[in-house]
């Protein structure tokens, strides 16, 4: 369709014209829309909260109280008397200091050799970079339990080989090791994107130098690292403090166990407690409250770095 | 400062001194190393043990002596598919959950993640409420909404029935696979709510404004302009959504332990392969589990590795 210059310049006045008139109408409609968008939504975001006020409320009141009154009554006592009672009978400070015995190597190792990977990936030319780092990716995508038998089997047999049973199996140390193996994957591909953003000149000139393969990562890299080292280091933490299938399955003494699987077994034994378990719960998922209010940037550009590539 | 003016000019030369110096015996030597270790433990604890799996859901296997395992071709799958009937509930379970997550709340966690990136009135708490429950564990989860569901729990508190009479939601085929679903919603709402307003917030605002002084509505905006300029954050989030539908264990798990309440893949592969008598079928399921999850893992791989292949 051929057009001559008078006739598209009128055709778009007469355009502009009909926007602007109807941008006007649809801004009055669009401010009301809005203010009703964000009613409804603030109506579910208060829906989105009450299960967890309900249980801090709870926490705070006595179950018997409960059970003679009904969950409607009105609260006699409210006082941490459970939270006393949970520390003391639920053993909580054992399981949390499972927990930190699983969680901290194993974060501090995940970023390590995750960043030599994606170091040596992104800074040396290979010609298996691309398949090694494709391999990592894949392999953090594999469902656990596809690889449980045989890891189960292998810690098994290399702890009759060393002499003692629970050298992997039933140990934190093993435990630590899977977790290791699984999100190094996550952690390798997440730096090597943020490495990729680092210009090459910063290690051409450590290399002109004459910076050893070794300085030119602890010394050049690392401290360039420091952001999405701190994101994934909060995401990982609350991932493997989250996690549940491995503590599970690789460990039998339940008094070894991190404090969300113990959680779990707590349950059971507490069950004619509810209010107290509350207070357990509460407790159990305070470290991940300190994150959502205190490490809230780095743990959502941490979710976030292996999804947006940047 | 000359030397590099040097090498600047002479481009050939430059690789040449790079190559020397990054070869040097102990460079190699902590290349080596530094790619070594995360390699081995990857493909020791990860690649290898799926290799295994596989082969092993072909055997006849008590788990004990490697040299009892006996080649057993399809029989394993035979027996799943045909004489194993809770498979197909199963499987029935995780698709109606795969339909509820894609349908309902990953369109629901996109919807509220534009809304709240308009910065309608009060986003900011809804953003922090919609957002809590991603980093709560599962298993502080589980015991939060028992205490909404469960028999002398809020909600049959509220709809006045007493204990004896009680609703069991978690008990009752027509209402626990929905309830469960509601929970595991409160969760991966929030969770995609986060991914995409990341990508959001990467979206050109002009490219926004454009459509809106072309007179386009929100809705015809979001459909046109914002949807579309998404696409790789979308494949993102779909593939997030499958693999998290697929890989559903911890709740189900920590509601109902092992017994399988209600049967889903991720708890059919627990309770044939976790303790000391596993049996192959356990293997099977796990294979199973994986080539119905190789279809968005090969998809997020794509979108990740699009640069890097071509």
């Amino acid at each position: 369709m051929t057009m001559t210059d008078d006739q598209k310049s009128k055709r778009e006045t007469e355009k502009a014209q009909k926007a602007e008139t109807k941008l006007k109408r649809s801004r009055g409609t669009q401010a009301v829309k809005d203010r009703v968008i964000s009613v409804f939504i603030g109506f579910f975001a208060l829906a989105w909260l009450f299960p967890i006020i309900w249980t801090f409320y709870s926490s705070l009141r006595p179950y018997k109280e409960i059970r003679a009154g009904g969950v409607l009554s009105f609260p006699k006592e409210l006082n941490f008397n459970n939270y006393f009672e949970a520390i003391s009978r639920m053993e909580l400070p054992t399981y949390f200091f499972n927990t930190a015995l699983i969680t901290l190597p194993a974060v501090f190792l995940i970023l390590l050799l995750g960043s030599l990977m994606a170091f040596v990936v992104t800074r040396y030319s290979f010609k298996a970079n691309v398949a090694l780092l494709l391999l990592f990716t894949a392999g953090n995508l594999l469902p656990p339990q596809l690889v449980f038998i045989p890891v189960f089997k292998m810690y098994l047999a290399l702890g009759d080989l060393v002499g003692d049973r629970r050298f992997l199996y039933d140990s934190p140390f093993g435990v630590i090791l899977i977790h290791v193996a699984f999100q190094m994957g996550f952690a390798t591909f997440v730096l090597s994107s943020y490495m990729k953003t680092i210009p090459k000149e910063i290690s051409e000139s450590a290399l002109v130098d004459g910076a050893s393969v070794f300085t030119h990562f602890f010394r050049v890299m690392l401290p360039l690292l420091r952001p999405p080292l701190a994101s994934l280091g909060v995401l990982m933490t609350t991932w493997i403090y989250n996690d549940f299938f491995w503590a599970l399955v690789l460990m039998s003494t339940d008094s070894k166990r991190p404090i969300t699987s113990a959680l779990g077994r707590l349950t059971g034994e507490f069950v004619t407690d509810y209010n107290l378990l509350a207070a357990g719960a509460m407790i159990a998922a305070l470290p991940t409250l300190i994150v959502f209010f205190v490490l809230r940037k780095q743990f959502v550009s941490g979710l976030t770095l292996g999804s947006t590539k940047g | 400062m000359s030397s590099a003016a040097q090498l600047e000019k002479k481009p050939v030369k430059r690789e040449k001194l790079k190559k020397r110096r990054t070869f040097s015996r102990a460079d190699r030597l902590t290349l080596g190393v530094f790619i070594g270790i995360p390699t081995f433990l990857h493909v020791a604890l990860v690649w290898f043990p799926a290799l295994a799996t596989i082969y092993l859901s072909f055997t006849y296997w008590t788990g004990i002596h490697i040299e009892d395992i006996q080649w057993a071709g399809f029989a394993n799958y035979e027996n799943i598919f045909f004489n194993t009937p809770i498979f197909w509930d199963a499987l029935r379970v995780n698709v109606v959950w795969l339909v509820w997550f894609g349908v309902i709340a990953t369109p629901l966690g996109i919807l509220l993640a534009y809304q709240i990136d308009r910065e309608i009135r009060g986003h900011k708490f809804y953003q922090s409420a919609y957002y809590l429950p991603v980093v709560l564990s599962l298993a502080v989860i589980g015991v939060i909404w028992n205490f909404l569901l469960r028999p002398d729990g809020l909600v049959n508190g509220l709809l006045g029935l007493e204990i004896s009479e009680a609703v069991s939601f978690f008990g009752d085929d027509r209402y626990n696979i929905w309830v469960i679903l509601t929970m595991a919603s409160w969760r991966h709402i929030g969770y995609i709510m986060l991914l995409y307003l990341a990508g959001l917030k990467a979206v050109d605002a002009s490219l926004r404004e454009a459509a809106s002084i072309d007179g386009a509505t929100e809705w015809q905006t979001f459909k046109r302009v914002v949807f579309p300029a998404m696409k790789p954050v979308n494949i993102i989030v779909i593939v997030i959504t499958i693999i998290e539908s697929l890989r559903a264990f911890d709740l189900i798990y920590i509601i109902y332990g092992s017994s399988g309440g209600l049967p889903i893949l991720g708890v059919l592969v627990f309770q044939n392969i976790a303790g000391e008598g596993a049996s192959m079928k356990g293997a099977a399921y796990a294979v199973i589990l994986f080539l119905l999850s190789i279809v968005p893992i090969v998809s997020y791989l794509r979108q990740q590795f699009k640069e890097d292949v071509s």
